[in-house]
């Protein structure tokens, strides 16, 4: 060590302002990120018989269950759609904003044990949730893909994807997967400290896929109901994934640019909320 | 030349005992109702005549005041003081678990924690992969782990089983791993907490020779223990931190012989001690006395005569790997022996029932010279791959051995003084 004038490479002060987020950390964290999300995917079916099967059965049995009650039961129309299009292509959405929501929002309470022996940039935990929710994602669509071209190749002509929304629909998928983290890193900065969040979350995530297109059109909401719909940011994307893939669904611009404005601000929120806590939540676990 | 690598400055930590948050939203709202109506807070925690000397008044707990501290690389640095005195706080802010509340310190190279061993350690997941999930939680690349794997793998003994869930590992295994991944860190600082007291004497022996060999290439480490001949053989400098200050800092043998000096009065014998029962201990001690051959509590022995030393315990909860070992200290605080119960084939402490239990540790007559001796005791457990001080209780006993048998008598120096035979051959 020859260095002639002290140059720290860490000064540790009471106070962060709420912009120093050392972004740069998770750079040089990003094998542990890789790692964690390699150890997500193998312990997510170790010890089970069905294996990565897993991946595939709760889409599918939802996606079943969903035509029979809501469709055969409830009789609530999908347009022209095949029910089972019409549901999978919303549940596997909805499966992965959710994902991402209810594993960030516990980032603080599950990890605290961790988080109280060792350092390491804690948003490590929720990015790599987040992308391990895509690779599920991913393995999801393609289920849906398979669905999907059968219904083409048995002649069904109801199904004509949009292509201009299908350019879209990458920025869709960034947009859940952000919203799902933005909103998950308000609650987890919560949840450090009030307890009480944690249980509203389960419930609370039931009741917003109910206030979001799934099991119903929205072209189907009364008029005088339709922006309480509209106001739910995941509307947009979910009939956007729609229309991008078999053409129907209602999309119009001024509800994806609210929906993309509610997004950035979530997560930047997010970000400096989380950033503010991970420093001292230990203290308060 | 060695220049410094870690510099603290007025280094401050408090906690809000008061006003901490309670943990639910209604709670807190009910709180801060009280505090609007000027009226006494509900969940406020009752304060006792012993913490209202911490607190002095106000609800602020100083875990540490004004630190001022500066260590230079190649520095083994030693923290020793009791529990609850401060030393994991500062080992906590130093490695960014937490943030101070006032200083600031500075840092130059890479520093690496050992809080804990084996951390992030995944069940599931082979002894392999778990190098690579354990290493990257402490800082390592994938690249340097990779580099180093052939060497973390020989160095913990274990190759047979390195392909095989760790569940399946015995917490030996799983320390020996965890301690092979963290003695090939390579940072330039390294904060060590307690870790050594875990695992077999060899396997001990060898993590004490790999920190020899941390520090013998310019590395910093910084080491919190209760094992004060750890601390002798390993550092070359020692801090003692009494409610959150340094209040001696110099050579191990000096600061460690005033802390055993300062933290016991040896001036008084203690022949019994009775402790408080602590509800959410699984295991306490709840009293200790000191007999004679007949079973009469005594503070004076004879040199001829045997010593009994009695413990009581009380189990609530069972703990699996819980052991106990007793240290005697002499006058000058030089630990004389250390005697472990699962020194004993069937171990008596982890044998014990739901209940009270009396255990006797029998002193062979002639074998302490004339002095005075002070009994310390800890309860500890190597459950999992982590390692706790579940009860701790320093200088508990004082009691005093006098010669009037042997011809030296009082003029006998050494630790021990057993009688040894002459024979002519």
């Amino acid at each position: 060590m020859n260095r002639k004038f002290h140059k720290w490479d860490l000064i540790i002060t009471p106070y962060r302002g709420w912009f120093e987020l050392h972004l740069d950390d998770i750079w040089r964290y990003r094998d542990l990120l890789w790692i964690i999300v390699k150890r997500n995917f193998t312990t997510f079916y170790k010890q089970t018989i069905l294996g990565p099967l897993w991946f595939f059965i709760q889409p599918f049995l939802s996606t079943i269950v969903f035509t029979i009650i809501f469709h055969r039961v409830a009789k609530i129309p999908t347009g022209e759609l095949p029910p089972i299009l019409f549901y999978m292509s919303g549940i596997i959405a909805w499966n992965y904003f959710s994902g991402c929501l209810i594993s960030t929002s516990g980032t603080f309470t599950a990890n605290a044990d961790l988080f109280g022996k060792i350092y390491f940039p804690r948003i490590i935990v929720p990015i790599s949730e987040v992308i391990s929710g895509l690779a599920k994602f991913g393995v999801q669509l393609i289920m849906f893909l398979g669905f999907y071209f059968y219904y083409i190749a048995m002649g069904d002509e109801q199904i004509n994807p949009s292509f201009q929304t299908l350019l879209l629909l990458p920025l869709m998928i960034i947009q859940m997967a952000f919203l799902g983290q933005g909103l998950g890193m308000i609650i987890s900065s919560l949840t450090s400290k009030y307890r009480d969040l944690s249980y509203l979350m389960s419930f609370g995530t039931q009741l917003l896929m109910y206030a979001s297109p799934i099991v119903y059109p929205l072209s189907i909401v009364p008029e005088k109901y339709r922006y309480i719909i509209v106001l739910n940011p995941m509307t947009p994307i979910i009939e956007g994934f729609r229309q991008a893939l078999v053409g129907k669904g209602h999309l119009d611009m001024s509800m994806f640019l609210y929906s993309l404005m509610f997004t950035i601000t979530a997560f930047i929120l997010g970000l400096l909320m989380f950033n503010k806590v991970e420093k001292t939540f230990v203290d308060t676990v | 030349m060695s220049e410094i690598v870690i510099n603290i400055k007025k280094l401050s930590k408090a906690y809000d005992l008061g006003r901490i948050s309670s943990g639910t939203l209604s709670r807190d709202l009910s709180s801060a109702w009280a505090r609007f109506r000027e009226k006494q807070d509900p969940n406020a925690p009752i304060t006792t005549v012993d913490n209202l000397n911490k607190l002095n008044g106000s609800n602020r707990l100083w875990a540490l005041k004004d630190i001022n501290l500066q260590i230079k690389s190649g520095e083994i640095l030693g923290i020793i003081g009791k529990n609850g005195a401060g030393k994991s706080t500062l080992l906590k802010i130093l490695s960014r678990i937490t943030s101070p509340t006032k200083g600031e310190v500075k840092i130059m190279g890479k520093l690496a924690s050992l809080l804990e061993i084996g951390i992030g350690f995944h069940p599931e997941l082979t002894g392999r992969e778990n190098i690579y999930l354990n290493g990257a939680i402490m800082g390592m690349t994938k690249r340097e782990i990779k580099n180093r794997l052939e060497q973390i793998i020989d160095f913990s003994g274990i190759e047979t089983y390195i392909d095989t869930p760790v569940k399946r590992y015995s917490s030996g295994m799983g320390v020996r791993l965890g301690f092979s991944v963290a003695a090939h860190l390579d940072p330039d600082i390294l904060l060590v907490d307690e870790v050594l007291a875990v695992g077999d004497a060899e396997f001990r022996k060898k993590c004490i020779e790999k920190m020899n060999n941390i520090s013998a290439v310019g590395r910093t480490i910084i080491f919190v223990s209760h094992n004060m001949a750890a601390i002798k053989q390993l550092c070359n400098n020692c801090i003692h931190i009494q409610h959150g200050s340094i209040i001696d800092i110099g050579k191990p043998d000096m600061v460690i012989n005033n802390y055993l000096k300062n933290t016991e009065t040896m001036s008084d014998l203690i022949s019994s001690k009775s402790f408080n029962l602590k509800r959410h201990k699984d295991i306490q001690l709840i009293s200790a006395v000191c007999l004679d051959e007949r079973s009469i509590e005594t503070k004076i022995f004879n040199y001829e005569n045997e010593i009994t030393i009695e413990l009581t315990y009380l189990l609530r909860n069972k703990i699996p790997g819980v052991f106990v070992f007793v240290d005697f200290h002499d006058i000058d605080g030089n630990l004389v022996l250390t005697t472990c119960s699962n020194d004993n084939e069937i171990d008596p402490i982890a044998s014990l029932s739901n209940e009270k239990t009396i255990i006797q540790i029998r002193f062979p007559q002639k074998l302490l010279r004339e002095g005075r001796y002070s009994v310390s005791t800890w309860i500890g457990t190597n459950q999992g791959i982590s390692h706790w001080i579940i009860d701790e209780h320093l200088n508990m006993i004082v009691f005093e051995v006098v010669d009037n048998s042997t011809l030296i008598g009082d003029q006998r120096k050494g630790l021990l003084g057993p009688i040894l035979k002459w024979n002519r051959i």
